[in-house]
């Protein structure tokens, strides 16, 4: 008999793992549940408060044994150890080292051993932080677990991935998927996993400062940066996503409205809601029930992401991951949603709110609209994603729902959304007055107005677009909107800017500089909103895109907006690992050359399968993508689709955007440091005059 | 003032509206129905953006959508041509759900959902707050100290 150590190991590793989160599941929730009446400094408590340690133990010691079992997954890659079923059907000799790595995501076992082994991280870096607040740390880490202990039955039981491959051992492995061979994808799926994971440790401090009946809103603030943390992986992994669509799969666009990209839509739209309303908690202790809702919605839509890519209920482009473990799914999505309606009804007392809506017109009624806006975007996408699902149970018959259904219902929620970006911030908490709104809206709205005419004059004009009169009509909305928005978001931080000019005698940029600083969560907000916006610039461009496609021997010309494109020379190459057809084009733009682009089709030899290379000539006005789509049997001349997309850098830039707002709203504010000092010095004096 | 800049704005508009009629560009058809029907290779591309090479279908099903405008199809509205594309290759071709009867079910459920949203979520907060102020107005005067500490509550709410 064969030995095999590492898959072995591996094997060993998850077993031990999942032993060690059984143990961290049970005894932390028996030391939980017997603890719930002990008095502190009692023989009980004590005991109950050691079994309770030992449980923080296991759970921390489960991320070595998890961490053991993903290192042996990419040594076995590394090593070509086809004796690994897995490694013999996602890696070959010839993969790029890198992408030997991306191997761990790149097939159903693998990527839930990915998923389990950023739960163990999440939970590690939880278990050692516990001291923040030692009993509602416990809880969280004992509901962590019970999700740990799903995935890892999973890996261990459903879909091991250290199956040995019986019969002799292979000399070469079949090959990543070709589409997953590029610098993208090596990043694109941990960031989403870090996201889609990352709910997870906002869900267990919900769900845990619930059943413990926590009080006052503190594990909001424990959970806030890891919310937002989990927020901007999201984001960062959506996005990547999409360039990595945009950039590979070689259609001109970046968003199909595929049910693998809405599952990872579904979370952001309601974990986005549930940054912005878990605000009114904070402050004004509201809206609380809500808020238990929006984060176990967000972790049971991770879930259903999972389901959907897994159980082959609707055909999707990642369907290379479709397994039979679409069941598993649904029976404990269904534990999930039971254990949070038991938690949610049998302690809503704890959830009435302190304060109630005072106006119509105010901040809290801002987020209002905005969560009910995200949440009806979240509804959208979750009804067009299932219902060729009901379709086929109504009809008999399958129906589409691609990218026309979802533009047209999702692009005027999306244009509402934009406007209570620049409406939400001007507005004030509780009620703001006429004066107010007439201070605060005027300059946003003569931006609206202007840049409207500006942009009709400039010849954007639906009523003279023909069929593209939508498109145009949305898109001019948008630059509309977009400008008031910035002007909103721009009036904010002179107003601000203005007042910190006058205490301090600083220059404009000094004071704006000290006021980001003073408030860094608003502004960082802010920051957010104005990457946002222009993402939403960008997609706006999307009406206005051209495409033509023909056929270019030596020396042939193409014209596409401003740019002349001349074919020098078509040749084929190869390498061990893939044959290349490609072509060699000359760009020109105003008679004068300026790049050289190179679009190619791959033939990968040990997937035996094909795939694009597109070249791109990215500008801040226009991205000019050119597509090799084949030859022509007859003459043997390359066939090639050029695209002209405007505005398209933009989506990349907002996203940049958007991440730098979120890494500036975790840096601590000065207010909020000045207050801790003020804290420190004030409490030992405080004590030492009672005691006195 | 503030309401002769709007006014100007709504009049220099409306002016840039109605400059030129609308014109209708022939050959955006083809681009039109082409976008309303899917690939059936597989791919989940929409009928235009299929990309494949060698696809066995998008080059068949594109001469197709030509030799049907060109037809006496062409002549007659959209629907027509869907219908026929329709019948060859079933329902899944469209891109979206257009074919009536419970089809229309995928369209008026989400918009319902968001005017629902939207203007329950008004009425819902103008409720609210009338609610209040009727409790308001029976309610005793508050002391000075929990003046200050209401003080303290909104300096702390209204923070950021």
């Amino acid at each position: 008999m064969n030995s095999h150590p590492m898959p072995e190991f591996g094997s060993f590793s998850l077993l031990l793992a999942l032993m060690l989160c059984t143990y961290n599941l049970v005894a932390g929730a028996w030391s939980l549940w017997s603890s719930r009446k002990l008095v502190g400094g009692s023989a009980e408590a004590a005991a109950s408060s050691r079994l309770q340690e030992t449980a923080r133990r296991a759970g921390i010691a489960s991320f070595v044994a998890v961490s053991c079992a993903a290192f042996a997954l990419v040594w076995a890659a590394f090593t070509n150890d086809y004796s690994i079923t897995y490694i013999l059907h996602h890696t070959n000799r010839e993969l790029a080292t890198a992408y030997k790595f991306s191997a761990l995501w790149s097939g159903q076992e693998g990527s839930l051993l990915l998923w389990s082994w950023l739960l163990a991280t999440y939970g590690f870096v939880l278990r050692i932080r516990h001291k923040v607040d030692v009993r509602l740390s416990a809880y969280a880490s004992a509901i962590l677990a019970s999700v740990q202990v799903f995935f890892l039955l999973l890996l261990n039981f459903a879909a091991p991935p250290f199956s040995i491959e019986p019969g002799p051992l292979a000399e070469n492995g079949f090959g990543l998927n070709p589409l997953l061979q590029y610098p993208e994808m090596v990043i694109h799926p941990p960031m989403l996993y870090l996201g889609y994971v990352g709910f997870s440790v906002p869900f267990a401090f919900a769900l845990g400062a619930l059943m413990m009946r926590y009080p006052g809103e503190k594990w909001i603030h424990i959970t806030r940066r890891w919310t937002m943390v989990t927020w901007m992986f999201l984001t960062c992994g959506i996005f990547l996503g999409a360039h990595w669509a945009y950039s590979v799969l070689g259609w001109g666009g970046y968003w199909g409205w595929d049910p693998v990209e809405n599952a990872s839509l579904m979370p952001w739209l309601t974990g986005t809601a549930f940054l912005h309303s878990v605000m009114m908690q904070e402050k004004r202790g509201m809206m609380k029930s809500w808020n238990v809702w929006l984060i176990f919605c967000t972790f049971l839509l991770t879930l259903l992401g999972t389901l959907l890519t897994r159980a082959g209920l609707v055909s999707s482009v990642h369907a290379f991951a479709q397994s039979s473990i679409g069941t598993w799914f649904v029976w404990f999505m269904g534990l999930v949603l039971g254990v949070c309606l038991f938690t949610f009804f049998k302690q809503r007392d704890h959830l009435k709110s302190e304060n109630k809506l005072e106006s119509l017109v105010s901040r809290e009624s801002g987020f209002l609209f905005n969560n009910m806006v995200l949440l009806a975007a979240c509804f959208t996408v979750l009804w067009g994603t299932l219902f060729p699902v009901l379709s086929e149970y109504v009809q008999g018959s399958k129906a589409t729902v691609g990218a026309p259904f979802y533009n047209r219902v999702n692009l005027p929620i999306g244009l509402f959304l934009l406007l209570l970006t620049g409406v939400g911030p001007l507005l004030a908490w509780r009620s703001t007055s006429l004066r107010a709104i007439r201070r605060n809206f005027v300059l946003p709205g003569i931006a609206v107005g202007l840049s409207a005419i500006g942009l009709m004059a400039g010849g954007i004009r639906p009523w003279k677009a023909g069929d593209d009169w939508q498109a145009q009509f949305f898109s001019l909305l948008a630059f509309s909107l977009g400008a008031g928005v910035i002007t909103a978001i721009l009036s904010e931080f002179l107003r601000g800017a203005n007042v910190v000019r006058t205490q301090t005698g600083a220059g404009l940029f000094s004071a704006t500089g000290t006021l980001m600083h003073r408030n860094t969560r608003r502004y960082g907000g802010y920051l957010v909103h104005f990457g946002i916006v222009v993402m939403f610039i960008g997609i706006a461009g999307g009406a206005f895109n051209q495409s033509h496609e023909q056929e270019m021997g030596y020396g042939d010309e193409m014209k596409m907006g401003p740019y002349r494109l001349v074919c020098l020379s078509y040749t084929q190459d190869s390498n061990p690992n893939y044959d290349t057809d490609y072509a060699l084009l000359d760009v020109y733009k105003n008679g004068k050359k300026i790049t050289q682009l190179a679009p190619e089709k791959r033939f990968y030899h040990a997937s035996q399968t094909s795939s694009t290379m597109v070249a791109l000539h990215s500008t801040a006005q226009a991205d000019l993508y050119v597509i090799f789509e084949g030859r022509n049997p007859d003459s043997n001349h390359p066939i090639i689709k050029v695209f002209l997309n405007p505005l398209i850098a933009w989506i990349w830039i907002g996203v940049i955007i958007v991440v730098a707002g979120t890494l500036f709203a975790l840096v601590p504010n000065a207010i909020a440091r000045r207050r801790e000092a003020t804290q420190t010095v004030a409490l030992p004096v405080v004590a030492e005059v009672q005691n006195a | 003032m503030l309401r002769r800049a709007l006014s100007l704005l709504l009049v220099a508009t409306l002016g840039l509206v109605l400059l030129g009629a609308g014109e209708q560009d022939p050959s955006a058809r083809f681009g039109r129905v082409g976008h309303n029907m899917m690939c059936v290779c597989g791919c989940s591309q929409i009928l235009l953006e299929c990309n494949h090479v060698g696809c066995p279908d998008s080059e068949r099903m594109i001469g197709e959508l030509k030799d049907q405008l060109a037809g006496p199809s062409g002549a007659g509205a959209d629907s027509l041509i869907l219908n026929w594309f329709v019948a060859k290759y079933g329902a899944s071709v469209l891109a979206a759900p257009i074919r009536g009867g419970f089809d229309n079910v995928a369209w008026i459920v989400p918009v319902a959902m968001f005017i629902l949203s939207i203007f329950g979520t008004a009425i819902l907060i103008k409720l609210w707050t009338q609610r209040r102020r009727t409790a308001l107005v029976g309610a005793t005067p508050v002391p000075s100290r929990a003046n200050d500490e209401l003080r303290a509550r909104i300096r702390r709410e209204t923070e950021y």
